[in-house]
């Protein structure tokens, strides 16, 4: 393996302590340019293999974190190669500012299961568990992929399209004047070029500013609010979120459209999904409604289920107790402010879940549920979806690198280099641009060649 | 029952392009070769374009060379006019092409054939191929006689259930109104073998007599003419060159097409083949590329001793009618007489995701196929085939190592994982595009890059071999060198550097920082260099290209070192992929359709995907421990 990965060793939840670990060639190098000693005479390439170190992680002149570094050199690492380990301060703060540094310093985010993949292949986990390691690398592979195309947003996703329809359009050009040179000229087009590469490389720019603000992907924990119609689930959102975002009328089935809202409890980000009542409908649009919050139910790290405890239960809330049933919830009794028909008690022993009364109208009970909500996360039992923040990383390494590859089409021309030069940078910015929204090379370049331009004899 | 009954080592089936070499190299491998052709007048004959070479194309043909192939040698022998295409771009897209006297073509591969130790030549139809248990056992012929061999080269180019087309006239015939073979195919299903139905044209030849040059532009060779073999002296191709003339189609042109649609087979449903999207016959250009008023034409001679022009950038299949009008209408052939008319070609080929990149089938041992009948186009292609499927067929008798080149090492390699590979609908087309690492197979080192396989295979001599070991040594030492010969601010460089608009020196630096600027050249620094050693000219250009290119050369070194980890990675053939836990279903299914010989090449298979990747290494390890 020629490269150095890095990932989270542990859970990024709000524990004591949180584990950053590098394996490859490069774990001691990069490690070293980032640790920092007390004393700052310690250099981490020259330390005896198996030592831990205290110290501080720096990007440049700036104390990201106080940890201790462990120093593995291969063959007696977990994955058999040179392995560095960084353990910081938990919570998913610490963690991520360690580890964007560790990828800054030239460690690659690693791909899901990657250390288990290469621990396996290194011979440092026993044949025995060789199915054990491809179900790892399946599950996180599925999660990412879900992760990355689902949670990609649309204008991202339109974005990423446009800036590489941009790029193989011009590759084409310059490949099909090569391949054809009596037919299509290309002699002095580097102006041209210089003119396109210079609004692709800003138009990148403008999605790395995007991952900076840490909006490529949706972060957080993936909540979703479930419960028949007029329970109350929009004024709820509206509560949590502060601001009048979902539409609230009396009638049932008016939160027709799936909403969506990040809140931050406490440090917590929770990724709030309103979606419409579940009910059995006739109405072809509110239907559609019903099956994605099944769905997005189904998938999501945490369900708050609203119940209108002044109308009895009925099937409705049978098929939602199911759900909730397998999932980790809190169970919201809404408007107590009403004469009740449906009790706490009741609703703890059918969903196995805690119960929180709450008033959505008159504004009360929410400061018991927010602590309902943080002790389960500070109890480990809600973790912060760190597949999804490394996808975003992985993303924002393949920006920089699209953007580092523009850089050298504008080199080449620069420098006056022959056209067929252009073309292998801004292939590389294409494909990893294409890594992104999950789209592979393939056959593109051939086919824009042919419906592009009129080659041939 | 009486009938001939032979044996030999190989059959050859097809002595075009790919047949020829198919059969030198066995022939010259030591093996006792049977090459069988419809027609031996027809050996090596060159039914389209009257060139060898082109962009891409060239490489292939040096790459031919440089394994010890005949293509390169016999163009060199019969060409009339060679170009260097692409001189102001990058070494890396430098292609040869050259004008071939298509007559003179035929007689000299003939020549070379005929005067071959081991090398029998046939006229007949083969019409059956006999295997048993999966495994070749010979050919019949259509008078019944068979023929007894180890292994077999499917070389049949366009000829299986050919049919020529043009306007609502059709003949069952191969190119050139040569006969077709019409029962081989049949015999190839029942073997299991998956067809395909391709289809091709080419434009009409017009004599010379009637075409006004004057009325269009010359196009010359070039002054100083490079061979295509390493082997031919450059001394010996400088010849007295023939011309070729450019003319354009005109907006009347179109107006004759479009007015003539209906009547072209392709719109009336008549031909049912899949056409080549690079070789766009006129009447597509004109309806897919509306916007353009024009399209240029290329008059080429087809050889010395004939009248007839090639009709460059017009193949079509439009009624007979309709070709007079419209190649009338372009400016000098308006009083044109045409010789042959254009017409499309259809034709039965094989899906080549059946084959290993050794080009041996994967479901009949000692089958191998190359050129046309593999799906893909043109002389070239046809030739790199052709060579691997010879030197495979040879090696597997010979029992040595079979040849397999990846895309890092030759364009032919690109070209025949391409196709054993990738889902190819219609006639495929080598492209420089298409070589990811181009930069490191440039035209100018395929003797530097291939030399040493074909000498392991046996086609290269020693001598040839020791050769390319002396200069891969030299570059290095020059090269090197060029880094600490330094010239200081001294009047003597800073008139050179004037000479060619360079910026004149502050400090002293070293030459090959000199030669890494675009103006200047290692040959141009000569005068600086006060203790240059006395090197060829092929010696001192690739000094030049490694120094003044070696920081991207460095990059895809890197590239390729990654892409090889993957390719080194051998896949069992005898591998039940549904056995394989945590393999998608669609995975499952096309690795077991494939059956790719690394993980290398599982990972170019569309509906593979990283993850599978993943799971196919881990697997391995656990295959590899197990045993």
């Amino acid at each position: 393996m020629a490269d150095t990965i890095a990932a989270a060793a542990t859970a990024m939840t709000a524990s004591g302590i949180g584990i950053i670990r590098m394996s490859g060639p490069d774990s001691r190098k990069i490690a070293g340019k980032i640790y920092r000693s007390k004393g700052g005479k310690k250099k981490i390439e020259e330390v005896s293999t198996h030592t831990i170190h205290y110290g501080f992680i720096c990007d440049g002149d700036e104390v990201i974190d106080e940890v201790l570094v462990m120093v593995m050199d291969g063959p007696r690492s977990y994955t058999g190669e040179d392995t560095v380990e960084i353990d910081c301060h938990g919570g998913v703060l610490a963690m991520k500012r360690v580890l964007e540094t560790v990828i800054k310093y030239g460690a690659r985010p690693a791909e899901p299961g990657e250390f288990t993949k290469r621990a396996f292949l290194n011979g440092r986990i026993d044949l025995s568990q060789a199915e054990a390691v491809i179900d790892i690398i399946n599950a996180k592979n599925e999660y990412a992929l879900k992760s990355s195309v689902s949670q990609l947003r649309g204008n991202i996703q339109r974005a990423v399209k446009n800036i590489r329809e941009g790029i193989i359009y011009q590759i084409a050009f310059i490949e099909s004047a090569l391949d054809d040179p009596e037919h299509i000229s290309i002699d002095g087009y580097g102006e041209t070029l210089k003119e396109e590469v210079k609004k692709q490389k800003k138009a990148v720019q403008k999605l790395l500013d995007t991952v900076r603000e840490g909006k490529l992907l949706k972060e957080g924990i993936k909540t979703v609010i479930v419960g028949k119609p007029n329970a109350g689930k929009s004024s709820l959102l509206n509560l949590l979120v502060g601001e009048e975002r979902a539409i609230v009328t009396e009638i049932a089935g008016t939160t027709r459209d799936i909403l969506e809202e990040t809140i931050v409890l406490s440090g917590i980000s929770l990724r709030m999904i309103d979606t419409a009542g579940i009910r059995n409908t006739e109405d072809v649009v509110e239907k559609i409604g019903v099956g994605k919050a099944i769905e997005h139910a189904k998938d999501a790290d945490l369900v708050l289920y609203v119940v209108d405890s002044s109308v009895p239960l009925d099937e409705n809330d049978e098929e939602i107790i199911q759900l909730v049933k397998e999932k980790k919830a809190v169970v919201i009794l809404n408007k107590t402010d009403l004469d009740q028909v449906v009790f706490e008690q009741e609703l703890r022993e059918k969903t196995g879940q805690p119960v929180v009364p709450i008033s959505a109208k008159e504004e009360q009970g929410i400061d018991d549920l927010e602590q309902q909500i943080k002790d389960m996360f500070f109890d480990g039992e809600l973790s912060f979806n760190d597949e999804i923040y490394i996808t975003n990383l992985r993303h924002k390494t393949a920006l920089e690198e699209a953007k580092k590859s523009l850089e050298l089409v504008e080199d080449s021309i620069e420098m006056q280099m022959p056209e067929d030069f252009y073309s292998i940078d801004l292939m590389n910015a294409y494909e990893a641009l294409g890594s992104i929204i999950g789209e592979a090379v393939g056959e593109d370049l051939v086919n824009e060649i042919f419906s592009k331009f009129c080659t041939g004899k | 029952m009486n009938r001939l009954v032979e044996e030999y080592d190989v059959a050859v089936v097809g002595a075009g392009h790919a047949g020829c070499e198919a059969a030198l190299a066995c022939a010259r491998l030591g093996l006792n070769t049977i090459m069988f052709t419809v027609s031996v007048d027809s050996i090596a004959l060159m039914p389209c374009n009257p060139n060898i070479g082109g962009t891409s194309k060239g490489h292939l043909v040096r790459e031919i060379d440089a394994l010890g192939g005949e293509m390169g040698k016999n163009i060199d022998k019969t060409f009339i006019q060679s170009k260097m295409l692409n001189v102001s771009k990058g070494p890396a897209v430098h292609s040869l092409r050259a004008q071939a006297d298509k007559q003179e073509y035929t007689r000299q591969m003939r020549r070379t054939l005929e005067n071959t130790e081991n090398l029998t030549i046939r006229q007949a139809e083969v019409t059956e191929i006999m295997a048993e248990d999966n495994r070749v056992t010979g050919v019949k012929t259509y008078s019944g006689a068979e023929y007894h061999t180890k292994a077999v080269v499917l070389c049949t180019g366009t000829y299986l259930k050919a049919r020529c087309i043009y306007g609502d006239v059709s003949n069952y015939t191969g190119p050139n109104g040569l006969q077709a073979a019409n029962y081989l195919t049949d015999s190839l299903k029942k073997l299991g073998i998956e067809m395909y139905r391709f289809k091709t044209g080419t434009p009409a030849r017009i004599d010379r007599r009637s075409i006004d040059f004057s009325k269009m532009e010359e196009q010359k060779g070039d002054e100083r003419v490079v061979p295509f073999s390493f082997s031919t002296d450059p001394e010996d191709v400088q010849i007295d060159q023939v011309s070729c003339w450019l003319t354009y189609t005109n907006e009347k042109t179109h107006e004759i097409i479009r007015e003539n649609l209906d009547r072209s087979p392709l719109f009336s449903g008549m031909i049912e083949g899949t056409g080549p999207r690079y070789c766009p016959s006129i009447e597509d250009k004109v309806v897919k590329f509306a916007d353009k008023n024009r399209h240029q034409v290329f008059i080429e001679p087809e050889g010395l001793s004939t009248n007839e022009m090639y009709i460059g950038g017009m193949s079509s299949s439009l009624p007979e009618d309709v070709q007079y009008a419209m190649y009338r209408s372009v400016p000098g052939l308006e009083n044109a007489k045409i010789v042959r008319n254009a017409y499309a070609i259809e034709y039965d080929c094989i899906n080549a995701r059946q084959l290993y990149p050794t080009l041996e089938f994967k479901n009949i041992k000692g089958l191998f196929s190359g050129g046309q009948f593999n799906g893909s186009s043109g002389y070239e292609e046809a030739a790199a085939q052709g060579l691997i499927a010879g030197i495979n067929a040879s090696m597997e008798i010979l029992g040595k190592e079979m040849l397999i080149l990846d895309r890092s090492e030759a364009y032919i390699g690109v070209l025949i994982d391409d196709l054993v590979t990738k889902e190819n609908h219609e006639p495929y087309r080598m492209m420089t595009s298409r070589a990811e690492y181009r930069l490191l197979l440039r035209q100018d080192n395929a003797d530097l890059r291939l030399r040493e396989k074909g000498y392991q295979v046996g086609l290269v001599t020693k001598e040839q071999y020791d050769y390319v070991l002396w200069k891969k040594k030299v570059i290095a030492e020059e090269a090197e060198r060029m880094e600490h010969v330094h010239v200081g601010a001294v009047p003597e460089v800073q008139q050179l550097l004037e000479k060619y608009e360079s910026t004149p020196l502050k400090n002293g630096i070293s030459l090959a920082d000199l030669i890494r600027r675009p103006e200047l050249t290692y040959d141009i620094l000569a005068p600086l260099d006060k203790k240059r050693p006395d090197l060829p000219e092929d010696v001192r250009e690739q000094v030049n290209i490694n120094i003044k290119y070696d920081g991207y050369i460095k990059r895809q070194l890197k590239q390729v070192e990654g892409f090889k980890k993957l390719e080194t990675k051998k896949l069992p053939e005898d591998l039940d992929y549904n056995e394989i836990s945590g393999l998608r279903i669609e995975a499952k299914q096309k690795l077991n359709e494939y059956r790719p010989v690394s993980i290398g090449q599982a990972s170019r298979i569309a509906g593979v995907s990283p993850a599978d990747i993943s799971v196919l290494l881990v697997y391995m390890e656990s295959y590899r421990r197990h045993r």
